[in-house]
Formats: structure tokens, sequence, C-alpha cells
């Protein structure tokens, strides 16, 4: 075998970038409970697609695991209350992105038990295809990796197409996140009754779960547990950012490249994370909804930096409060540093998305010190972009504000804001902001027509 | 000689020839351009800002001597030049008023609360990505000037506050700054409409004023005292009744407690009710 391993395509992309990664500090913490907030904030738009709507009054009694919100729609969600309590307000508060946006505060009882009292045992193989998307749907299941993408749609491709191999995301190549590394760990019966689910509701012969090469006893711990599992394997790839991007992970595990404009059922495809699919194994035969998720929360200034699994909805500030601080704590990041949202206030929830809070120390001197150069062509952001852009003639473009040049001749909406071109650029040009600004405008003119 | 006289004839000939499909082409493929219409192009005033609707000043000219639309709505041109047209072209002025871009933000770094501090580069566009930008109201002016920059009529500065101040016989109503501001504060507004709501912030009160000192937190005394529901409240905010302008006057904003409504002076500045707090700080408050 050993020999053998020479010939095989090595598991990777061209391009792309090598982080500090940062893991050690979480990677051996198990999955511990945390308390619940005395308060917590429930978007209404937690998911990609239309916002759910309330199905609660104010002063309403609610029960953890009670449907809250219904989906609005076909892409669209319901919600469940996390925790037992009572409605306190369905108005407007403080989210992540920044503009304040509709959502439903829920008082915690004192002394509410972790216990889900709201669930309905069902017997899953006697569902056809069409109830088990529906249950999906049901359990209010959107991309945990922070896509937040509502997974029931991912299950029925578009006309003239079909499923015949899903991609478990098992790569989590942002630094400080290891959630993905304990569930494979922790929840490997879970998972892989989620991927059963997945492979029946898609009719899909295959799943392959791509674990990076820094989790090797995560992927030692699911090939035992997949030995009795055929159809299912696990595959290393190999270290790098963005690998745990959808496109990134499907060249890497098949060799297929996702044509530009298109979507990974185009070829076939269907791009789960872990954590999706461990809650769908979780929750889907109890007839549950998502009301908990797996949050890393690291970073130099965390006391106690651990996985939990955190009640959606809990103020971040809660969460750090839980962990500990040091006085030096500056910025908030929600998600891993590469494409994390840094919070301006506290206040804000960890929604259905967060898969990490990583809170830095103030006073970086690195941050200082970040002048802007101008571009000398070097080439590293081209040579580090994975989907094979040119950032310094998009950069250019852009201070130029030839936003619609650049998405019509550049292939501006091809990037997916993974960071790798502003990581490398020896001149500090924040280059994906950039990006992020023309792709804002250009969205806000096709908007207006 | 011969040789000389069939080269000289040739090019005779095809001269002649190609002269005359010249003038053929000429007769029939001619188009007849109204010559007011670059006389009219020299009265305007050739700044292609496009406020007028058209897509520059030479197609606004064409619409004009066609008849479609009327010199007022030029809002660049002095209003003589205006005029000059309408009587050159015989029609009348019309147009309506001028219209000038305001803001609907009066929370500068003296008043309104920064609670992050945003170490990105120098743009409201970029800072409004991260988080909204890092001000406590998530409505308020993040004031980097990206309205500034893009000003081509140098209408637009910041004051010692970071707001950006109106200079209104500059702005033409152009509406670049309409569409530059990521938080969407700014508005054309006709300029003889004085009474105005500095506030964007749908928070109810309380927490409102958490924020920022100068926020409209609702409180109906402006929706009271102006006749014929000329203001009302919605969403948390006081909202004037365009078409009721007429009944404006000052009474509306003299019980305001934050002085969030405002009586925009013709000459520049902001009259403020007699019950607006008064703000005496002139430095910016701190981060956090």
């Amino acid at each position: 075998m050993g020999l053998l391993n020479l010939f095989e395509r090595p598991r990777t992309f061209a391009h792309g970038i090598y982080p500090i990664e940062h893991k050690a500090l979480t990677a051996d913490k198990p999955i511990r409970r945390l308390p619940f907030a005395p308060e917590l904030v429930l978007p209404l738009a937690q998911h990609r697609g239309s916002p759910a709507q309330p199905g609660v009054r104010v002063g309403q009694e609610v029960v953890r695991g009670e449907p809250i919100a219904r989906a609005d729609g076909h892409i669209s969600v319901p919600m469940h209350a996390p925790a037992t309590g009572m409605v306190r307000q369905i108005g407007l508060a403080p989210t992540a992105e920044g503009p304040k946006a509709p959502a439903i505060r829920i008082k915690v009882y004192e002394g509410a038990s972790q216990q889900v009292l709201f669930d309905l045992e069902r017997d899953l193989d006697a569902l056809d295809r069409a109830s088990l998307i529906a249950a999906v749907q049901d359990a209010g299941l959107v991309g945990l990796g922070g896509a937040t993408f509502p997974s029931h749609v991912k299950l029925i491709p578009p006309k003239g197409r079909w499923i015949d191999t899903v991609v478990v995301n098992g790569c989590e190549c942002e630094p400080y996140l290891t959630c993905d590394h304990r569930i494979m760990l922790e929840q490997t019966a879970a998972l892989i009754r989620g991927i059963r689910l997945v492979l029946r509701a898609t009719g899909a012969e295959r799943a392959i779960i791509g674990v990076e090469d820094n989790k090797l006893d995560a992927l030692a711990h699911l090939r035992a547990a997949l030995s009795a599992e055929p159809g299912i394997s696990a595959e290393a790839v190999q270290t790098k950012y963005p690998q745990g991007a959808e496109r990134m992970l499907i060249l890497s595990l098949l060799g297929l490249e996702v044509p530009a404009g298109g979507l990974p059922a185009d070829l076939g495809v269907a791009v789960y994370n872990v954590g999706t699919l461990a809650q769908m194994g979780e929750l889907l035969p109890r007839g549950r909804g998502l009301i908990e998720r797996v949050v890393t929360v690291s970073g130099p200034a965390v006391r106690r930096p651990g996985n939990f699994i955190v009640p959606i909805g809990t103020p971040v500030r809660f969460l750090l409060e839980q962990v500990g601080t040091t006085p030096e704590l500056g910025e908030v990041i929600l998600g891993g540093p590469m494409m994390g949202m840094a919070v301006a206030s506290l206040d804000v929830p960890v929604t259905k998305g967060v898969s990490g809070v990583v809170a830095l120390e103030r006073a970086d001197p690195d941050l200082a010190e970040r002048k802007v150069y101008p571009c000398i062509k070097c080439g590293e952001c081209v040579h580090a972009c994975p989907v094979s852009l040119n950032p310094s003639l998009l950069g250019e473009l852009a201070a130029a504000r030839e936003y619609r040049v650049m998405a019509e001749r550049y292939w501006l909406d091809q990037c997916f804001e993974c960071g790798c071109c502003a990581y490398v650029c020896p001149s500090n040009i924040p280059l994906t902001q950039y990006f992020r600004i023309a792709k804002a405008i250009n969205r806000e003119h096709r908007e207006a027509g | 000689m011969v040789t000389i006289l069939t080269a000289v004839g040739f090019m005779a000939t095809l001269g002649l020839t190609l002269a005359l499909v010249l003038v053929a082409a000429n007769r029939r493929l001619y188009v007849y351009e109204d010559p007011r219409i670059d006389q009219v192009e020299d009265l305007l005033p050739k700044a292609n800002c496009g406020a007028c609707g058209s897509a520059g000043c030479r197609p606004f000219a064409e619409q004009l001597v066609k008849g479609e639309v009327e010199p007022g709505k030029c809002t660049v041109n002095a209003k003589g030049m205006n005029q000059i047209i309408a009587d050159f072209l015989g029609v009348d002025l019309g147009g309506g008023e001028k219209r000038v871009a305001r803001l609907a933000c009066a929370g500068g770094t003296h008043v309104a609360h920064i609670r992050a501090s945003y170490a990105g580069f120098s743009s409201c566009r970029a800072s409004a990505l991260v988080s909204g930008g890092g001000k406590g109201c998530a409505w308020g002016c993040l004031g980097m000037g990206d309205c500034v920059t893009l000003c081509g009529f140098d209408a637009l500065a910041l004051d010692r506050h970071g707001l950006p101040v109106v200079d209104e016989a500059r702005c033409t109503g152009c509406g670049d700054c309409v569409r530059a501001c990521p938080k969407g504060l700014f508005s054309l507004q006709p300029l003889s409409h004085r009474l105005w709501v500095a506030c964007k912030n749908l928070d109810p009160g309380d927490e409102a004023e958490h924020e920022c000192e100068v926020v409209c937190t609702a409180c109906g005394r402006c929706a009271q005292d102006s006749p014929e529901h000329l203001i009302r409240i919605q969403d948390n905010l006081a909202v004037i009744d365009e078409t009721k302008a007429a009944l404006a006057s000052t009474v509306a904003i003299e019980r305001c407690p934050t002085g969030a409504i405002v009586w925009l002076q013709p000459e520049g500045g902001v009259l403020k009710g007699r019950d607006a707090r008064r703000v005496v700080r002139k430095g910016a408050l701190p981060v956090g």
C-alpha cells in the first residue's frame, strides 16, 4: 500500500495559503454544555432566503424545542425555542452584519431544564423521500459550517440533474476552529446516521468525508466506525486554506471543477458540513428542531478556551463571561479569523451559522502599522487565489470604481471572499474588502434595475 | 505625352465620378439636425451630472428642443441661464423647485457613541460591511466621508464632528451622495422645505437615547404641535408628510427634547427648539 500511495493523485487543489493554525488551544477539549443565558435573542433571518415568520405572541410561554417561527416559502426554515421561558419582545435586535433586524427575545426561566421537552419520536424508515425532505426543513436545519443555506434545498437537485455523490466537509480549514474536529470524534454515530439520511433523500450511491490531514485522529476514528458502512468512506486532504470551501473540496476529493456560475449539483455532487449532518442524525429520528450547536470559543484573549454546545440566541457577551476573558480583550470575531465577521457589539447573538467565537487581544502591533502601499505587481495574490482570479488587477479596477467591468470581464462573482489575496499582500492592500464593496454596489445596481 | 494625358484623364474621370457619388450620398443620407440643439447645449453648464434625468447635457438639449422637458429641470444652471434658454425656445421655465441633498442624521462624534473602533481602510462602505461600522446607532452616519469624496460639485464637507454638511447653493441635486451613503441617509428634498427630521433611528426611546443624544425618541410632541397630521410617528420615528409641507412652521420643533427635528436656516445652519437639550461638549465621546 505504501508504494502505491506514490501514484495517487495528491488530494488537494492548486493555490491557497497556509495560515498558522492555533488549533492546539482547543483540539483536545471535549464538547461541554453551557448554562442558559438569562435572555436569548433569535433573529428571524439566521439563514439564507426569506426570514422566518414569527408564530408566537409577546408574553407567550414557550417550551424548549417548541417551534416559534414558521418557514416562509421553500428557501426558508422554521425556528425553535432553545430554552423554556417567555417571549419578552418581538422587535429589532443587533446582528453581526450591522443593521438591526427583527428578532424574537425569550426570557429564560430560572432553573429551566436542558432536557428537550418538545419532540416526536418517529420511524424514519417509513417516510418516503418527499416527507424526509420536509422533515429536514421542519427541523430548521441550515449549513452549520457558516453558509447557513437551508439544508433541504440541496437535497432536491435542479431539474434534469441528479446527485450521485455526497461530499461531507470535515476540513475545518479556518484557524482556531475545532468544533467539527470534536464532532467527528464525539458525535460519530449521529454523523453517520445523518449521512445515511442524506444518501436516502438524494438517492446518491456514495458519500466521501473529507478530513484535513491535521486531524488524523478523527480520520482514524471515522474509518474504524465506517468499516461496517458500505458506500461511505473517509479521505484525508491536504491541510491548506481554503480546503473547506465547497469548490475546493470537490476539486480535491473528486478532481472535478464546479463550472463558474454553476452549482455542485451540476456535477451530481451535494456538499454538507459534518456539523449539519451530525445534527440531522441527532434531530430527525426524534422529530426535534435545531436549538443548539457546537461552537469553538478560542483566541488569545480567552482564559478557558473550549468547544461548547451553545443554545442558539446566546449573546456573545454571556458566552465570553462563561469562558473568561483577559483584560486585553480586543476584536471579537464570529466564525474563523479568515472569513468570520468582527462584531461591533457583544450583544449580538450566536446564530445557526456561527461555528466559532474568536477573541483577539487589543493592541495588535500588526494592526497599528498596517499602512497600505501601492501594488508592486509581485503576483503573490494571483498565486494565492484558489479560484484563479487576478486580485491585483481587480484591486486596481476597484480603486478606479470600475465595478461593472470587474464583474463582467474579470469574474468578480467567482470570488467567495476567502481572504487569501489580502493575507499574502506585502503592500497590505485590503483586496478582499475592495471586492466585498464592489459586490455590494453591483448587487445594489442589479436590485435598482 | 499620350501617357500623361491618359493618366490625367483617368484621374479626372475617377475624381468626377467619386464626387458625384458623394454629392448623391449627401443628398440621400442627409440628416437634418436642429441648429438650436448646439446653441442650447452651449447655454447648459456641461456638467453632465445627470440630475435632470438625462444621460448628459447633449441629450438634455435634444429633449429641450423637442419640447419634451422644461429648462427648469436643470438644477445646475444659474436661474438666469435657464430663463434665457426658456426665452430662446419660447417655452415656460417650468421644472418646479430646486432639490438639494439632506442628511437624516445629526449624530456627530460629540453626541453619538462609537462602540467599537474600526481599523480597516477609511471608507464608509468598507466599515459598514464590518458589523455595521461600530457606531452605537445602527442607522447613523459613519463620518468617513464617502459622500464628500464623490461629490463632484464641492457641495459637501465634513464638519469637525465628522458629519457631512450640505452647501445648498452648490448642491445640484444630482443624487451621487444618495447612492454613495451605505446607510441611505441622504435624500433629495425641495429647497423650500425647511422642517427636517435629522434622524433615522428606529429603536424605541430609551434604547435609542442610550446611543445618541440627538436621536428621535418618538415622543410625539412635534406631531401633537403641528397642524393637520403634518407629522406622524411611524416605527419609532417622526415622519413629515411632504404633501403638507406648506403647513410647516417652527412650532413643530419647539418642544423636541433632543433636537432631532430642526428648522434648516436658508443661509445655512440649523435652528433647534427651545426645549432641545443643549450640547456643550466640543470634543468627541470616548470609544466604547
